[in-house]
């Protein structure tokens, strides 16, 4: 009988632990399809972030290393400029990435470093129950911005790949969703992508994946779908904000 | 014999680094350890070995703690106020049992405090320094040969025992030019099973962590890495012990207080005062044990120090109360000169106060 | 023997240079040694000094707080130093600069126009190098040498051009 669907090989068997209806399982396994794309996962080293993810380590089936919240570029630099022939990948959420581990995340990227950054946007601080992150939407209600988040006093949401294609270094910026079918199919592509550069040696590439996090935003996991169809990507286009090679056009 | 060059300090922990097989540099400009930085980027692309300027302390300490991960000897400098950004990355190294050598190069503080040398970094360095239940080797200097010495020993001991290790110096010793033989080359002898290199599919993923949410496990981490300190409390202790044999007076310094004591001793001696010095060459593990037994022998102890008094407490720890121990000190960028610590001296062996 | 030797003067004057110059002498020599300089921002501009030892002992504070041998190279330097010197210790004062005269009794003072022997010569940068060589020529414990070796260590690698300059400036002063 012909095998038409398994798990990815770069996964390892432990159960997630993520809630019902989040996508980060889905993420994961783009990530995990990725690396057995390219046959890489024996001289793969991801890094982990602090967020939703931490435990990330448990689930990638190549060698891994948890980082301090917000430090995963600069340990994935420190890994990358000590064995450059492997593929280092950092798993980071909106958090970590973009409000802690802003200037990490800009100096690897103008340093162009040759890693992957896969950067989990859920507008959210999930792990620790609901706060507002850098990228929560203007008038968004989360446990730290109870009555909407006020842009005069909280600021706006950082548009994390338009800033970061103002830069000259980096080789490859997209952002993705995986709220549907099709959007599923062009993260894996887009994220393929990201490896494949490192693995080719172009550099810094980094893939905003919009997200979802039902139980925080207080939603089912189908109207979260629709909350990321409707209120996210609007804020967030999707496409290829930055590409080198000149392959990709903003959609 | 091999030849003598003249170097500063921290040009000397710079080559004596490269020569312990350290090819990797991090670091972030800051004063008085900028001649480190500066050799390291001179010397590394040489090398075929990487220096690379950090966005922040914090960046540094964290590519650190990626380069540990693959099991390769690196390091990272900076002084006082840059040392207290990388506690938080120190803490993490050590939670995931990964060598590496952090060089501080002591400043005047609190704060941003001033550039001039100062050792008031003693508790952040043998304390913990960071959250968490830990510590460093820490090893402190007093002279230009010994930043050479140490940083070579600093590397071996990291490795040997899984653990960071740090080299406490100070301005002065970072700044002056002394002769030097450096030593030779050696690299990392210990195997390192852990570290994440890629598993070429031939083995289980390896993984460099410091989260245990299971308290049974984070309290069994806790419990076996105090049974290592505990032996290299007993094993990796270093002092230096000069014209103790028979002294009444003993002074306890490191670094370039222990420099200006030795003259301060010779001077007492000169003048019919018995006085003599205990060098601690690592203050953690702190030398416990000649100082335990000068207890015995002595009159009185005097910490001289450049701080408000912070070694002082492991001195009263050591010799256990038996004795008094006197502070002679001076702090935010000041030294004390061989005649302060002789009048201090001179002044408890009248009986008076110091 | 020890000798502890005080350089000071403003930021621009040479004075690390040339307490670099005695250091590597004493290298070459075999003796122990010590230098250290000011350091920060007092070197752009402001006073700056360097202390070295040269002993046939193991050096102990690399700290000089009371000199054998004052060079002061400017007037605030003097003022500041001055009253520091060991009775029977040395002074170079370079008169080009300093106008006023030391008021020690207890010490030997060597007045050296430095600074205008130095223009004088074309080399208005060398006046560290004019003094230094008149302390090679009065100090017991710093002898006149292996003055060649010690510069081409001093001397970087790219301003070799400027060694004879340097060994110019230093017979002048040895010379005086």
């Amino acid at each position: 009988m012909a095998i038409v669907f398994e798990k990815p090989k770069a996964l390892t068997d432990a159960e997630l632990h993520y809630c019902p209806g989040c996508t980060h399982g889905i993420i994961h396994r783009l990530v995990a399809e990725a690396i057995d794309a390219l046959g890489v996962e024996g001289r793969t080293i991801g890094v982990a972030p602090v967020g939703c993810a931490v435990m990330a380590y448990n689930y990638f089936a190549c060698d891994m290393v948890e980082a301090a919240h917000g430090r995963a570029p600069a340990v994935a630099t420190g890994i990358k400029r000590s064995l450059p022939d492997r593929i280092v990948f950092t798993y980071q959420g909106d958090g970590d990435l973009a409000s802690i581990g802003m200037a990490e995340t800009v100096h690897a990227a103008t340093r162009n470093e040759n890693i992957t950054v896969i950067f989990v946007n859920n507008a959210i601080y999930g792990m620790t129950g609901g706060q507002m992150a850098p990228t929560s939407l203007p008038g968004q209600v989360t446990q730290t911005s109870p009555y909407g988040r006020d842009v005069k006093t909280a600021g706006y949401p950082i548009r994390v790949c338009e800033m970061l294609s103002q830069l000259d270094a980096p080789e490859f910026i997209a952002r993705v969703a995986v709220n549907n079918v099709k959007n599923v199919k062009n993260a894996k592509k887009v994220i393929e992508k990201a490896f494949r550069n490192q693995v080719e040696g172009k550099g810094f590439s980094l893939v905003e994946v919009v997200s979802s996090c039902p139980t925080n935003w207080g939603l089912t996991p189908q109207k979260a779908l629709e909350w990321v169809e409707t209120k996210m990507i609007p804020y967030y286009p999707l496409g290829v904000y930055k590409d080198k090679s000149g392959e990709g056009n903003k959609e | 014999m091999a030849e003598k060059v003249l170097m500063k300090g921290n040009e000397a922990i710079a080559e004596a680094a490269i020569r312990a097989g350290c090819l990797h540099y991090f670091g972030y400009p800051i004063t008085p350890q900028t001649e480190l930085a500066a050799y390291m980027a001179k010397r590394m692309p040489k090398i075929g070995g990487v220096f690379l300027q950090a966005e922040s302390e914090v960046a540094a300490i964290n590519m650190v703690y990626g380069v540990a991960s693959t099991g390769k000897r690196v390091m990272t400098s900076s002084s006082s106020p840059g040392v207290s950004l990388k506690q938080e990355g120190i803490s993490y190294i050590a939670g995931a049992d990964l060598p590496a050598l952090i060089v501080n190069v002591q400043r005047g503080g609190p704060g941003l405090g001033g550039i001039q040398p100062s050792q008031s970094d003693y508790f952040q360095a043998t304390k913990g320094g960071g959250h968490g239940d830990y510590h460093l080797i820490v090893l402190t200097p007093s002279s230009v040969q010994e930043m050479a010495d140490l940083t070579a020993l600093a590397f071996d001991l990291a490795d040997k025992y899984r653990m960071p290790a740090m080299l406490l110096a100070d301005g002065t010793m970072g700044q002056m030019m002394e002769p030097v033989v450096l030593p030779g080359e050696s690299h990392a002898t210990v195997e390192k099973p852990w570290a994440v290199t890629g598993t070429e599919g031939k083995r289980k993923h390896n993984v460099v962590n410091s989260l245990y949410l299971v308290p049974d496990e984070l309290e069994k981490t806790n419990f076996e890495r105090f049974e290592r300190y505990a032996y290299i409390e007993e094993n990796e202790a270093r002092y230096e012990s000069y014209m103790m044999e028979d002294a009444e007076y003993c002074l306890v310094a490191f670094g370039i207080a222990a420099r200006v004591s030795k003259n301060a001793v010779v001077a007492l001696r000169a003048k019919g005062i018995r006085a003599g010095l205990i060098r601690p060459i690592t203050v953690w593990p702190f030398p416990k044990k000649p100082i335990a037994e000068a207890a015995g022998k002595v009159r009185v102890f005097v910490s001289v120090e450049l701080s408000m008094g912070q070694m002082i407490e492991d001195v009263r720890l050591s010799e256990n109360c038996k004795k008094p121990v006197y502070l002679c000190n001076r702090a935010g960028g000041k030294i004390p000169n061989p005649g302060e610590i002789i009048a201090c001296v001179e002044k408890i062996a009248k009986g008076g106060d110091v | 023997m020890t000798t502890q030797i005080l350089i000071a003067g403003f930021g621009g004057q040479g004075v690390l240079f040339a307490g670099k110059f005695l250091a590597y002498k004493g290298l070459i020599e075999g003796k122990n040694l010590s230098w250290l300089p000011s350091y920060g921002p007092e070197m752009r501009g402001g006073t700056a000094n360097c202390s070295v030892i040269i002993s046939d002992e193991p050096v102990g504070s690399p700290i000089v707080s009371e000199p054998d041998v004052l060079i002061a190279m400017n007037l605030p330097s003097l003022d500041k130093y001055e009253d520091a010197v060991v009775p029977g210790g040395m002074i170079f004062v370079d008169s080009t600069l300093i106008e006023r005269k030391v008021k020690r009794t207890d010490v030997k003072v060597f007045y050296v126009p430095s600074t205008k022997l130095a223009a004088e010569m074309n080399a208005p940068t060398l006046a560290n190098m004019v003094m230094t060589g008149k302390v090679m020529k009065e100090c017991p414990g710093v002898s006149g040498e292996n003055i060649e070796a010690a510069l081409k260590k001093v001397v970087s690698a790219r301003h070799q051009d400027l060694l004879e300059i340097n060994f110019k400036a230093l017979e002048t002063g040895y010379a005086l």
